[in-house]
């Protein structure tokens, strides 16, 4: 299958050409994956709040109730009703969409339908809210034009291209 | 705002339990949840630092740049009005590379800076604040994210026992593409419909 030479793909290029351009590559290796340690380490502590809250909005039956309540829309959008809680918090929560992430591979298994669309959908989008304060926080505009109608719209077109793609197997 | 967020699905947690009568469901998965999380984080590292380490030899062999180089065909039609030996124009280049590669900690400070120079280099934004075309796509290119090897995903559906977790690749490009084209799109319908105040 074409995506099972993705990774060994992408190792390849990058080493050889580490190789050819003289980087000492162990050593590149070791600093990165040093520098991946801290970064798990940095959400560990935000990935243990959400994971609970997230938990607690499963067990309550809270989940259950939005993915019935949004049910009509998505299944006039033909795609599992399961995937509804994403299209509200990915966009203001990356670490909550991943917890929301855990919690349905835990629950339908991780080579399920409604898993992939899931996982397809918090990988295809970054957390919009978040990158958008950041980088207008850093220049001093106050007007953001069509800023947010635009992305949110994006972010639609991604998840929802990522489960009709997933239910209709395109690859 | 992830500080509502979080207690918003807290407390609506805790008193939907008492409709829904899952008290005790509830109870059981503030306790183990956090174990839980800690589990996931462990499991994950592995593969994480795996590819960190890999990206860090590609961004010290320079492939940053090269990969840059190739984009810049691309770049130049998203933003026609931008000079192309600006440092506007390089910041973003180097930013939406390093979002391909995966590189998080480099793009976000290249983000910035593109950010910045950008509203040195708009008449508009200087003077009355305003974001301008650019800027949009700039931040749109960012939201939606287009990432060859998403680390994250992968691991999470490897450390969960997944049979081929590479099989969500293709689809999280094709996810993001139709993303970034709706987003590309609407920024230019927006601008066309407030058209001849805006270079097109």
């Amino acid at each position: 299958m074409f995506s099972d030479y993705i990774i060994p793909g992408i190792m390849l290029i990058i080493i050889v050409y580490a190789l050819i351009k003289g980087t000492p590559v162990f050593s590149a290796f070791t600093d990165g994956a040093k520098e991946g340690l801290k970064n798990m380490y940095a959400i560990a502590p935000s990935l243990i709040g959400l994971v609970t809250a997230v938990g607690m909005l499963k067990a309550s039956g809270a989940a259950d109730l939005i993915t019935t309540l949004a049910e009509p829309i998505t299944s006039l959008l033909g795609i599992p009703k399961e995937t509804a809680p994403f299209f509200l918090l990915k966009p203001v929560s990356g670490s909550g969409s991943f917890a929301m992430l855990n919690s349905i591979i835990e629950e339908h298994g991780a080579d399920s339908l409604i898993a992939k669309a899931a996982a397809v959908m918090t990988g295809s989008t970054e957390t919009t809210f978040y990158c958008i304060a950041v980088y207008f926080g850093a220049t001093k505009i106050k007007k953001t034009g069509c800023t947010i109608p635009c992305a949110m719209l994006a972010d639609f077109a991604s998840m929802l291209t990522a489960c009709l793609a997933v239910v209709y197997h395109i690859f | 705002m992830l500080n509502y967020i979080w207690a918003i699905i807290i407390i609506g947690s805790i008193i939907c339990s008492f409709f829904t009568g899952n008290t005790t469901a509830l109870g059981e998965s503030i306790l183990s949840s956090a174990n839980e999380a800690v589990e996931l984080i462990i499991s994950m590292t592995g593969i994480l630092c795996l590819w960190s380490g890999i990206m860090e030899i590609g961004e010290r062999s320079g492939i940053t740049k090269a990969v840059a180089k190739l984009l810049s065909p691309i770049l130049t039609r998203l933003f026609p009005t931008l000079d192309k030996n600006g440092k506007a124009y390089r910041a973003i280049c180097m930013n939406v590379t390093a979002n391909l590669l995966g590189l998080g900690n480099a793009a976000t400070p290249l983000g910035l800076k593109a950010m910045k120079a950008l509203e040195e280099e708009s008449v508009l934004a200087k003077e009355t604040h305003t974001a301008d075309k650019n800027m949009i796509m700039f931040i749109i290119l960012n939201t939606t994210s287009f990432q060859l090897m998403p680390t994250m995903i992968i691991s999470i559906l490897q450390s969960n026992g997944c049979t081929s977790p590479s099989a969500v690749i293709p689809y999280i490009w094709a996810a993001s593409v139709a993303g970034i084209i709706v987003g590309i799109v609407s920024v230019n319908l927006f601008y066309k419909r407030k058209a001849g105040s805006d270079v097109f």
